[in-house]
């Protein structure tokens, strides 16, 4: 193949994290993306696409079809695994960490497909900090709602004032080395069962 | 306590020994701190075994061999030190392919000859016919599940490569595949196939123990220098596997056994279908016929969890037969010494094979196995892709 924009696919069921990474490669130059999102007879529709790269998000079960690939060498070019260079644990390494995989269709050199590697390495890891950043909002929602309502409970029970009730459920997770969240729930807990 | 150890597992219920190993705290009885990790994929355990993200992993066999043979993938050395099951697949069919398998069959039903007979002529009539070719879903190239299917077609003339598509799928894709269609068939772990049959959605065809009698399935798979550089370790894990083991096959657990496995974090599907997987007992068709054997899946009994090179040769000898690789002696001494009965031994303070113990691969079709002459053994098979 010549120095042409190679042609890649984004194999992932994430249609917001799949946009992500197209958005990245298209500005940094890659012009031939395809998304494929729905995993049924994925393999017919890389054969079709004929791709030069593959990217898949590790937690893609469909992974284990791409790894049919490699034994079809009748169907289509002989393909080749990004990860055979034997030496290339670090890229290995990396890519597992941020949860991407990459395979090469065809014999793209090596210095070709790093920048695109790089590259869906940083969008991925930038797609789960968000998705940290909108589980931890979350979760600190709930937190608030469960403490407001055993605050609530303290107050009634102990007739303490919202600040006196705050300051109790503080110290108390203080004391027990534990988040404010759980003793809050706790609390909830224990009043359910003495109702 | 020792340095936590990470586990990784794919959920399937030949996982049962590992997962109960830690869940009944035999794993902490023998110091280890264990933390299971359940995978989505074979090639994700696999690398991440090879990295080093995991210390340990659930593997398929013929993975623990081909990654110390660099087939497929990057190179590294395999030890399999613990056998977590032998046997446990069954090929499940559609309701339109029973059917025609059926009209045509010669013989018993539960005999895999006369089954890949009716299948050759079901195949000549769709090609006569000129209907696509047929399509059998398993589960990695590197697979029982795609030797135990090979094997079993090739011996009644249906060339795998030729007469048929074989794809494949991951297990908890097999059942939807089935019932739309982009399959007709597939050979697959448990709980897959009680599950397309509980749906209505596939008939079990075959157990794969009708095709051999053992056939070493998914090991407890650790890189040989973690192996070396941690034999106290391992060989702690060892044991707590055999414990495991040893519990499953008692019949008065296996409800807690099926109970453990069933938890969402861990395989996550009734524990009804799980004890019906561990008893060999099955539900194969969406009638209501139930089929007993007692070879379905061997956890512990029968030796079924000392390693056995001659396995390991006879898996080898299906990568030379179906073309993964060429035959080389030092590849099939390679192959052999990823099953590591010694350190099993050694680890249980045992001497030598049980004595209930086989060294049979026994194949429904073609001469007894011979490890000591493969291209021998092969030349027997009509149907092959090997390479020169």
């Amino acid at each position: 193949m010549g120095e042409s924009s190679p042609k890649i696919v984004i194999v992932d069921e994430s249609p917001i994290r799949a946009a992500i990474l197209e958005e990245g490669l298209r500005e940094a130059g890659f012009t031939g993306v395809v998304h494929i999102s729905e995993m049924q007879s994925l393999l017919s529709r890389i054969y079709a696409l004929d791709p030069d790269v593959i990217l898949i998000d590790l937690e893609n079960p469909s992974r284990d079809v791409l790894e049919q690939m490699f034994q079809v060498s009748r169907a289509v070019r002989r393909p080749i695994a990004m990860f055979v260079d034997q030496s290339d644990s670090a890229s290995i390494q990396a890519s597992v960490d941020a949860g991407v995989s990459a395979y090469i269709v065809d014999g793209l050199k090596k210095e070709r497909i790093k920048p695109i590697l790089d590259l869906c390495i940083s969008r991925f890891n930038a797609f789960s900090k968000l998705q940290d950043e909108l589980d931890r909002a979350k979760s600190a929602l709930e937190d608030r709602k469960v403490i407001d309502r055993a605050k609530g409970i303290l107050m009634k029970l102990k007739g303490l004032t919202e600040d006196e009730a705050y300051v109790l459920l503080r110290s108390t997770a203080m004391r027990e080395k534990k988040k404010i969240g759980e003793i809050a729930q706790s609390i909830l807990t224990a009043s359910e069962l003495l109702k | 306590m020792t340095k936590p150890l990470r586990i990784g597992f794919i959920p399937l219920v030949d996982a049962a020994a590992m997962i109960v190993a830690v869940d009944k705290g035999f794993a902490a009885a023998e110091g280890l701190d264990v933390t299971l990790v359940r995978e989505v994929s074979w090639s994700n355990v696999r690398d991440k075994l090879n990295i080093g993200l995991l210390d340990a992993a659930h593997l398929l066999a013929p993975v623990a061999i081909a990654s110390s043979l660099g087939l497929g993938h990057v190179k590294v050395p395999i030890v399999a030190s613990f056998n977590l099951g032998l046997n446990g697949n069954a090929i499940t069919v559609s309701p339109a392919l029973q059917a025609a398998i059926m009209a045509e069959i010669d013989g018993d039903r539960f005999d895999p000859m006369a089954t890949a007979t009716a299948l050759a002529r079901v195949v000549a009539k769709r090609r006569k016919s000129g209907a696509e070719p047929l399509n059998f879903g398993m589960t990695f190239p590197f697979s029982t599940h795609n030797y135990q299917l090979r094997f079993w077609m090739a011996a009644g003339g249906v060339d795998p490569d030729e007469d048929i598509r074989l794809v494949v799928l991951p297990p908890p894709y097999m059942v939807d595949s089935l019932a739309n269609g982009h399959v007709d068939a597939f050979c697959v772990g448990a709980p897959w196939n009680s599950v397309a049959v509980d749906l209505g959605v596939g008939h079990i065809l075959h157990f794969v123990s009708d095709i051999l009698v053992r056939a070493a399935e998914k090991v407890l798979a650790t890189r040989q220098e973690w192996s070396e550089s941690n034999p106290d370790t391992l060989a702690a894990l060892i044991r707590a596997h055999q414990r495991a083991a040893e519990f499953i096959e008692h019949p008065q657990n296996r409800a807690e056994a099926a109970g453990i496995l069933a938890q969402p974090e861990r395989i996550g599907v009734d524990a009804d279908v799980i004890q019906r997987t561990l008893d060999g007992r099955l539900k194969i068709s969406p009638d209501g016929t139930m089929r007993e054997s007692s070879r379905y899946l061997l956890v512990g009994r029968e030796g079924a969890a000392r390693p056995d090179p001659l396995q390991a040769a006879w898996l080898y000898a299906q990568m030379v037969r179906w073309g993964q690789t060429s035959f080389s002696p030092e590849a099939l001494a390679v192959a052999k010494g990823v099953f590591r009965p010694d350190l099993y031994d050694a680890a249980l303070g045992r001497e030598g094979k049980p004595a209930d113990a086989s060294d049979a691969v026994g194949a429904f079709a073609g001469p007894a196995f011979d490890a000591n002459d493969i291209a021998g053994h092969l030349a027997a098979f009509k149907i092959g892709r090997r390479k020169p």
